[in-house]
């Protein structure tokens, strides 16, 4: 394929609650993108950064901000945002330039330092702000969401509590070794059961928390990077659509659906839509993955995903789980990071974070998290408001 | 001297979104005159059917009715602006199908009825309850609550 880009370097700061400036994650994480590269910030021809909402002006300029840190050098900038998805954003603008041919190597950066507790909208009333409103008028938190998804796969599919429970056990066994993982904690079946209820049916320890941390990865055409290397990790497909209309599927933020009436249900759902541009970008199918790193917003959200990237038909996620297909050693498996549960969320980093790992597997450095042979791997996830984001990588 | 709870005024959390007709309240969405598509909340630009895009669109009240898509709760208390009233009591949500604007709607469930007494597929039933009080008024948002027999839609 001609439209590829090669991963040269990958990096991360671990998760946590640290509590410091989101800058140093960032820095910290590029310094070693640079590292694994084999190359200096000076030789960097583009920084794309991923903004953060939550730490002032700095984060919505992110790429200058990581740009200042790191030390002017003069070499253009892009900043973006796009939610969750901000790093698929990202790397996608770095992408395009270089398949455009306007430069030959770039760095992304995205990190987060994130509050306490529930994510809340920003500050001051806001009365035609969605967002805001749902806060307002339902006191519709992110969980809510999850929740009402989670509930329908009870009603629909027959999942059942325990099930969620196994995605959470199971992201935990994968996660406990990964050093850059926040919680590395191999959690029970009975200890997910124990925990609160948030948002029924969702546990406590079914829903991700939020974190700082901090992610990078330098990019470069394929001729740059066959200097430096005989068999790079390569970005096949970067996917960013939109839904098609109508959406009726209820999302964060919104308060309703859109309509159905006049125009009919569309051919494929949102969430299996993101995959599905991915696919076809690159002329591979579900069929092809070796592993996939999915958005376990809460431990029911990644069944949902099976499907979505058509692992299994509806409906059949459970039966997936319950076979071990998803775990390491498994058929596929899925989130071998650890996933969401183990690291909570660092929103603008995270999507950069889920192609780190999918590098690391694919040239055998996972360690004990390693799936043998690994050739194809495919992150997802969606941002608010409709951004879809999903990278697939191959090697080899 | 204080207000009792019959004398307090009344307001809507937000203007234009629901009839403040306590007895047979209605969404107010809008409602494409070219391709018959619906929006709540009201959509006033112009019809986002991308296969539309007209710019006439009429004001309309939603069914009041519809079938339970699924439901949630609220353990804990929601952050700001949500304004909670001490001590928080647990609540549901429910995403309700109309059947008519072929779409789902979500709002708070009343008092009283956990996600127990909830099924999905369920007969919803639109009611207006307070959102929050203070001593001199009470604001209304739009809820759901199971419906009874017979109801009027």
């Amino acid at each position: 394929m001609s439209a590829e880009v090669a991963i040269l370097g990958v990096g991360m700061h671990p998760w946590g609650k640290w509590g410091r400036n989101f800058v140093e994650y960032g820095v910290a994480a590029a310094r070693a993108a640079l590292a694994d590269a084999g190359l200096e910030w000076k030789d960097i021809q583009l920084v794309a950064g991923g903004d953060t909402m939550r730490n002032g002006y700095p984060g919505y300029v992110a790429g200058a901000t990581f740009a200042q840190a790191l030390g002017w050098t003069g070499c253009p900038v892009v900043s973006t945002y796009g939610a969750c998805a901000t790093g698929a954003q990202a790397i996608n603008a770095a992408r395009a330039q270089i398949l455009a041919g306007l430069c030959d190597v770039a760095l992304v950066v995205g990190a987060d330092t994130a509050p306490k507790g529930f994510f809340a909208p920003q500050a001051g009333e806001r009365s035609a702000d969605p967002d805001w409103l749902r806060f307002r008028l339902l006191g519709a938190t992110n969980p809510i969401y999850f929740g009402l998804y989670a509930r329908r796969r009870m009603d629909v599919y027959g999942a059942t509590q325990l099930d969620f429970a196994k995605v959470k056990v199971k992201n935990s066994r994968h996660g406990y070794n990964n050093p850059y993982a926040r919680y590395k904690k191999a959690y029970t079946i009975e200890q997910v059961l124990e925990s609160p209820i948030v948002s029924d049916p969702l546990r406590l320890l079914d829903i991700c928390a939020t974190s700082d941390g901090g992610a990078a990865l330098v990019l470069s055409s394929m001729d740059y990077a066959r200097r430096r290397t005989s068999d790079p990790v390569r970005i096949a497909a970067v996917s960013t659509v939109t839904p098609r209309y109508p959406n009726t599927i209820l999302e964060m933020p919104n308060f309703a659906t859109d309509s159905a009436v006049g125009v009919g249900l569309a051919e494929t759902p949102f969430k299996d839509s993101i995959a599905k541009a991915a696919y076809e970008q690159c002329g591979l199918g579900p069929e092809d993955l070796s592993l996939a790193e999915v958005y376990d917003l809460s431990s029911a959200l990644e069944l949902d995903w099976y499907e979505n990237i058509g692992l299994c038909p509806a409906g059949e996620a459970e039966r997936l789980l319950r076979d071990g297909d998803t775990a390491l050693g498994g058929r596929i498996p899925v989130n071998t990071s650890g996933g969401l549960g183990c690291f909570g969320e660092a929103v603008p980093a995270q999507a950069m974070a889920q192609v780190c790992e999918l590098t690391w597997q694919l040239r055998g450095q996972a360690g004990e998290r390693q799936v043998e042979g690994a050739r194809v791997g495919l992150s997802i996830n969606q941002g608010l408001f409709g951004h879809g984001s999903s990278v697939i990588v191959t090697r080899g | 001297m204080a207000n009792t709870g019959a004398q307090k005024s009344v307001k809507p959390a937000i203007e234009g979104w629901f009839t403040l007709d306590e007895r047979a309240p209605h969404l107010i969405g809008s409602r494409c005159r070219a391709c018959g598509n619906y929006f709540f909340p009201k959509e006033s630009r112009s019809c986002r059917n991308p296969g539309c895009g007209a710019s006439e669109l009429e004001e309309v009240q939603l069914s009041a009715r519809g079938r339970l898509w699924s439901y949630t709760n609220n353990c804990y208390a929601p952050p700001a602006p949500y304004v909670v009233t001490e001590p928080f009591e647990p609540y549901a949500l429910a995403a309700v199908e109309l059947e008519r604007e072929q779409m789902v709607v979500l709002g708070q469930v009343v008092a009283g009825i956990g996600v127990e007494q909830l099924r999905t597929g369920m007969e919803m039933q639109l009611v207006l309850d307070t959102l929050f009080e203070d001593a001199e008024s009470r604001t209304l948002v739009w809820k759901w609550r199971p419906a009874a027999e017979g109801a009027s839609r």
